[in-house]
Order: structure tokens, then C-alpha cells, then sequence
């Protein structure tokens, strides 16, 4: 029979009736705010941060587009200038040396008064000079004497022979202070060609480069291809001094890059490359914090956010304090609310069980009357008076009856009292022998044979008697409901391999229907149509659980029913509520 | 007058021969029997009057017993022995054409007021 009944299908769902493991333990609250106080303050904070975040990046993204915004216009207005600056001269010197013949420009009084000339209307000549192909100064205007010198292995001298006109870098040359020249190539056929070379004043242009400044604490300078300095800049260093700048590729646009300034902050730098000329205008932004707007907008962000994360935190922390308490409250009234119910159903049972049990204690009653009046006939109406025999007899019937009397109601008082868990060494089998007691005469009228195995060892366990009680009896009481007439319970205690006790009583009664044994364990679950409070099972569930042990329940229809009721063999694994 | 023939039927033996010693130095004709299947037995033997039944029994149960009783001799009058009175039982019982019913433990006055007036009903008699 067993083998036909088949294994829950489902596991006892529900959330069965009981107070829990851990209800009263301090650590689970603690645990139950600390989880809702991170997660709902990640939650509220995270939103707030990417906020403020993004709100930071753009501010500061328009704040530099700011700095940077003037500083583009007057890179290009500062290009466009030194680039005029640079092709006014040369026009002035190609002119002059398409207007003058070679023979002209030899002439050193000519020179001088070209120099004049250059001077009065254009600014920033130094000298002029005219030097023949193989690099021979021939003619020189100038504060120089200079006259004669070979400016053959000159670089400008090469480049300017190859290109025609040459801007050079500012160097030292001959006269060991910083300047540059402006040189242009002429042929003169059919004679070789001829350099007619202007030397600028290096401080003029420094000047004409420094009216370009515009920021407070900015920096504005002229860089060459290999990155010295060609001006003297307003912060550090001086001409011919590498620049305090990283490299930076030609460019004919306006370009930006942000570099990190001397003192540690960064900067918004946009330069372009002079056509036509060596150089590179630079200019530097300010220092982006000496625009206090950014500085107390930054400050007033930060100040927002870190009130409003208090404020989150402090709101997080009071109702998650909050929610615990009513958490805890709710466990309480659950937990009194449960006992209640599981007083109840202790109480229907002894109602169940004292119906029975009053006609268990009228039968020895019954007799004790019977007996007692029957002595006292015997000894009024009867003409001789009764044996001593018979006397004792009907004695003895009484006294034994008398015990029955005092067995039924012992065992009803042992069911009743005791609420509250207390452990105890329980000898299982004697704890069912002590159940079943109670049923025995339903059993008998009803005809209900009840098998039970007997344990060969003691199957003790610490637990609690009544809970135990009440476990079998509403165990048994069901499967009494679930039997015909004539039916059969069987009963039985085997030890698990874990040492466990497994307690089964199967019936070979109606069955329970796949879809109710889902439910089974449910709370006010009942197929007892107004006859059950559907406590019982949930609560036997729950007094198991609180033991520290677990319920099962096979079933088929038709077939029978059987609940395995596993109690922990070691004492120390039932926990203490 | 005729003694009255009475048969107890109880599964609790002591109290069965109580009342049956009782009732026969009251001037009953009582007998007694243990089961609900050897009362049968008896009456389809022994003609009676009144027989008092107890409702709760192993085996063949008081209300099985009326039911055969009443099929087999309808004139016969039961009275129900009950423990508890329980309603359903008295009720059902009642149905089935009981006289009346007792609720143990019963003084002999009452089962004899009981018995008087069952017999006295019987047209036979």
C-alpha cells in the first residue's frame, strides 16, 4: 500500500502558521534595517549623484567653453596680425628689391635711406643688407658693422636661395642677441642672384604679440617648430628657452588642448601656426578657479548634494527605523495571535476528544452507580444479607471503575495544561501509546483497526510533551475522519540515517486530491465544509517546525494517506522559540 | 400482572448484570446481554418487552440494532442507553422508533418509570 501512495507533488506551500525561528532574535531587525536603509538609500542617493554628476560636468564643460571661447577669437586675431605684420615687411622688402637694381642696392647711402624709408612707414627694421649668392655681405645699413661677413652656412642664407623669400626663427647670429630676419632671393641674370635681408627688432615684435593678452593670469607667446620660445612669455622663461608647453604640431587652425599649468592646474591652451614663418601664436587661458562664478557654483553643488544626501539618509534611516518597529510589532501580534489559535485548536481537540470521554467516564460511572445501588439493594430489600464474596466483588467492580474514571480524566488534564514549550526526555512510542489512548474507543465502536509498531528501542528525543501531543492527535484525528467505518491506521517510528525520528501514520481512507495536497498546510484551509477551523494542519505544520522538525504528507485518492512527521534525534537541533 | 420481560444490552458487562440483579428484585423478568448480534440472537428466542440498548457499542452499533429490532418486531419498545446523549445519536435513534432514551448514569427509578410506561403501551399485554 505504501508504494501506491505517491509523493507530494508540490511541497507544503503556503506560508503555514508560525512564529518563526528567529522571531525574537535582535540580529534579523538588525539585519532587516541595515538592508533597508542600504538598499533604499542606494536607490535614492545613486539618482541624486549621476545628477549632481552630470550637472557638475556639464557646468564645468560650459564654464571652459567660456575661458576657451575668447581665446580661439583671439588666437585668430592674434595669427591674423603677426601674420600681416610678417607679409607687410616682406611685400615692403620684395618691393624694394624688385624697385632697386643690384648695382642700387650695393650702394650703402641708397641702403641707408631705404632703411629710412622702412623705418618711417613700416617699424621693426633693424638693418638692412645686401649679400651676394655665395653668401658675402656686400652692402649693410645698419647700427652694425657687418660688412663682408659670409653668411654662406646660414641656414636662413640656404633656405632662402631654394624658396625665394625665408622668415627665419629668432636666433642670436652673428651680433649674439635674439632676433630674426626677413630675407628675399632675387635672380639677376645672366650674373647669379643676390639676398636682400632685413633684420626686425625681436622687442617690437614682443610687443605687438603682448597687446594679443586678454585673461587675467593667461599667457600669450610665439613658440617656433621645435617648440622655443620666440617671445619672452609673461610667466616664466625667456627667448630662445624651451617653452613650458608640450609639444604641439603645426596647424593652420585654431586648435585647443588642455594642459596642466605650472602650478598643478589645468589650463585651456589654443594656438595656430603663422603661415608663411616658422612660428606658432600660443596662448594660455587663465586660471579656470580665478572665475569665482565656477568656484561657487562647484561649492553651491557640493553643498547640494551633501544636504540633500543627509537629508535622504536621515528620512532612510528614521522609516526604515520605523518600518522595523511595525515589523517587529506585527511579529509580535502574529506571535500572540498564533498562540492564541494554536490554544484554540488545542482547545476544539479536548472538545472533540471530551465528547468522547464523557461517554468513556459515564460507562465506569454507570457502573459505580449500578453497583453501589445494587450493594444496597442487596442489603434493604434482599431478605439475607450478601456474601462477603459478593460484597468484595462488587467493591472491587467499583474501585476499578472509580480508576477508570480517574485514568480518563488524568490523561484529558495531561492533554490540557501545559502551554508554554518545556523540553523533555519523551519516549515517542509511549507519547503515541498516550495519544491513541484517547481514540481508543472511537476505535472500537467504529470498528477502526489501529496498528501501531511498537518501537523494539526507545525512540527518546528532548522535545516538548504537549506540542507533541497535539501534533499526533491532530494527525491521528484526521486520519480517524478520513477512514470508514472498519478502516484501518497504521502507525510506525523508524530512525533516519541522520538519526533522526520519523513518526508515519497512514490510513487507507478517502485520500487527499492532488490539488488540495498543495494546500494542505495552508492556513483556514478546510474540505471539512463547517466542521474545521483549517487551523489544524497548519498548525500542526507550525508546532513541527518550531520543534525543529519537518512534516510530509503522500497521497491518492481512493487509496489513503500518509504524514511523516521527522523529529531531530539529537536534541540540540530543536530550537528554542 | 405478568413481570415485565426486559433485556439490557450494554458491551460494559458489570454494569449490565448491576442492572439486570436491580431490576430482577424489583420484579422485573430482566436479562442481560453484551452485544448488539447476541441481543438479536436473544429476542429471536426470547420474546421481551422492553429492551434498553446502549447506542455506542463495537461491533453491531444501538442504532443497527433498532433498525433490525423494529424491522423484525415492531411492537417491541427500545429504549437507548447513551453515554454522552449526544444529540445525533437520541435523534437518530428517536427516527428509527425508539420509546425513549436514558443518559448514564441512570437511577433505577428512572429506568423503571422508563420501563413502566413502554410496557404499558403494548397492546398484547
Amino acid at each position: 500500500m505504501l508504494d501506491l501512495i505517491p509523493e507530494s507533488p508540490v511541497p507544503p506551500g503556503g506560508a503555514p502558521l508560525t512564529e518563526g525561528d528567529t522571531l525574537n532574535s535582535k540580529s534579523r531587525y538588525r539585519r532587516m534595517f541595515w538592508a533597508g536603509v542600504l538598499s533604499i538609500s542606494v536607490l535614492a542617493l545613486a539618482p541624486l549623484g549621476i545628477m549632481t554628476w552630470v550637472n557638475y560636468q556639464e557646468y564645468k564643460g560650459a564654464f571652459e567653453e567660456e575661458q576657451t571661447r575668447p581665446l580661439i577669437r583671439f588666437v585668430a586675431i592674434g595669427k591674423q596680425s603677426v601674420e600681416d605684420f610678417l607679409e607687410a615687411r616682406t611685400a615692403a622688402l620684395g618691393y624694394v628689391s624688385l624697385a632697386r637694381t643690384h648695382v642700387a642696392l650695393g650702394d650703402p647711402a641708397i641702403l641707408a635711406g631705404i632703411l629710412r624709408d622702412l623705418q618711417g612707414s613700416f617699424g621693426g627694421f633693424i638693418d638692412l643688407s645686401l649679400i651676394e649668392a655665395n653668401g658675402t655681405q656686400v652692402a649693410y645699413a645698419g647700427p652694425l658693422e657687418l660688412e663682408g661677413e659670409d653668411y654662406s652656412d646660414f641656414p636662413w642664407f640656404q633656405e632662402v636661395k631654394r624658396t625665394g623669400t625665408v622668415v627665419s626663427e629668432v636666433f642670436l647670429g652673428l651680433r649674439y642677441s635674439p632676433h630674426f630676419i626677413i630675407a628675399v632671393y632675387r635672380e639677376d641674370p645672366p650674373g647669379p642672384g643676390y639676398v636682400f635681408r632685413a633684420t626686425i627688432d625681436t622687442e617690437y615684435f614682443n610687443r605687438l604679440v603682448r597687446t594679443l593678452l586678454h585673461q587675467p593670469g593667461g599667457d600669450v607667446f610665439l613658440i617656433d617648430e621645435g617648440g622655443i620660445l620666440q617671445t619672452t612669455p609673461l610667466s616664466a622663461g625667456g627667448v630662445l628657452e624651451r617653452a613650458p608647453i608640450p609639444p604641439l604640431p603645426v596647424s593652420a587652425q585654431t586648435e585647443t588642448v588642455s594642459v596642466q599649468g605650472a602650478d598643478g592646474v589645468p589650463r585651456e591652451l589654443v594656438y595656430a601656426s603663422i603661415a608663411g614663418s616658422p612660428f606658432t601664436l600660443v596662448m594660455l587661458g587663465g586660471d579656470p578657479d580665478s572665475g569665482a562664478g565656477w568656484a561657487a557654483l562647484r561649492r553651491n553643488l557640493l553643498i547640494f548634494f551633501g544636504l540633500s544626501a543627509v537629508m535622504i539618509l536621515a528620512v532612510v534611516i528614521w522609516g526604515s527605523n520605523w518600518a522595523v518597529k511595525r515589523a517587529r510589532e506585527a511579529d509580535r501580534v502574529r506571535a500572540s495571535a498564533y498562540h492564541r489559535m494554536e490554544y484554540q485548536n488545542k482547545m476544539a481537540a479536548l472538545g472533540r476528544l471530551s465528547a468522547g470521554v464523557a461517554h468513556e467516564v459515564n460507562n465506569p460511572v454507570a457502573i459505580i452507580s449500578q453497583n453501589a445501588g445494587l450493594m444496597k439493594d442487596l442489603l434493604v430489600m434482599s431478605d439475607t444479607p450478601p456474601s462477603e464474596e459478593r460484597q468484595l466483588e462488587l467493591l472491587d467492580s467499583i474501585i476499578k471503575s472509580a480508576e477508570r474514571c480517574g485514568g480518563i480524566t488524568h490523561r484529558l488534564l495531561g492533554f490540557a495544561k501545559h502551554m508554554h514549550v518545556r523540553t523533555e526526555t519523551i519516549d515517542l512510542g509511549e507519547l503515541l501509546e498516550e495519544v491513541l489512548g484517547f481514540l481508543e474507543k472511537e476505535a472500537g465502536y467504529r470498528d477502526v483497526r489501529i496498528e501501531f509498531d511498537f518501537p523494539q528501542e526507545p525512540a527518546a528525543i528532548e522535545s516538548d510533551r504537549g506540542q507533541l501531543q497535539q501534533v499526533f492527535l491532530n494527525i491521528i484525528n484526521n486520519a480517524f475522519a478520513a477512514v470508514e467505518d472498519g478502516g484501518e491506521i497504521r502507525l510506525g517510528i523508524t530512525r533516519t540515517d541522520a538519526g533522526d525520528f520519523s513518526v508515519w501514520v497512514q490510513d487507507n481512507g478517502v485520500g487527499i486530491p492532488e490539488e488540495h495536497l498543495k494546500r494542505i498546510f495552508d492556513p483556514f484551509f478546510s474540505t471539512k465544509k463547517g466542521a474545521g477551523t483549517g487551523l489544524g494542519l497548519s498548525i500542526t505544520y507550525g508546532m513541527v517546525q518550531k520543534l525543529g522538525g519537518d512534516v510530509s504528507v503522500r497521497s491518492r485518492e481512493g487509496v489513503g494517506t500518509r504524514f511523516v512527521v521527522t523529529l531531530p534525534g539529537n536534541p540540540k537541533e530543536a530550537q528554542e522559540p | 400482572m405478568e413481570a415485565l420481560r426486559v433485556l439490557i444490552v450494554d458491551d460494559e458487562e458489570e454494569l449490565v448484570t448491576a442492572l439486570v440483579e436491580r431490576l430482577n428484585l424489583r420484579g422485573y423478568q430482566a436479562h442481560g446481554v453484551t452485544a448488539g448480534e447476541e441481543a438479536l440472537t436473544f429476542l429471536g428466542t426470547h420474546p421481551c418487552d422492553v429492551v434498553l440498548l446502549d447506542v455506542k457499542m463495537p461491533g453491531l452499533g444501538g442504532l443497527e440494532v433498532i433498525e433490525e429490532i423494529k424491522s423484525r418486531w415492531p411492537t417491541l419498545e427500545v429504549v437507548l442507553l447513551t453515554g454522552h446523549g449526544s444529540a445525533r445519536d437520541v435523534e437518530d435513534g428517536m427516527a428509527l422508533g425508539a420509546f425513549d432514551f436514558l443518559t448514564k448514569p441512570v437511577k433505577i427509578e428512572d429506568v423503571m418509570r422508563v420501563f413502566d410506561s413502554a410496557g404499558s403501551t403494548d397492546p398484547s399485554r
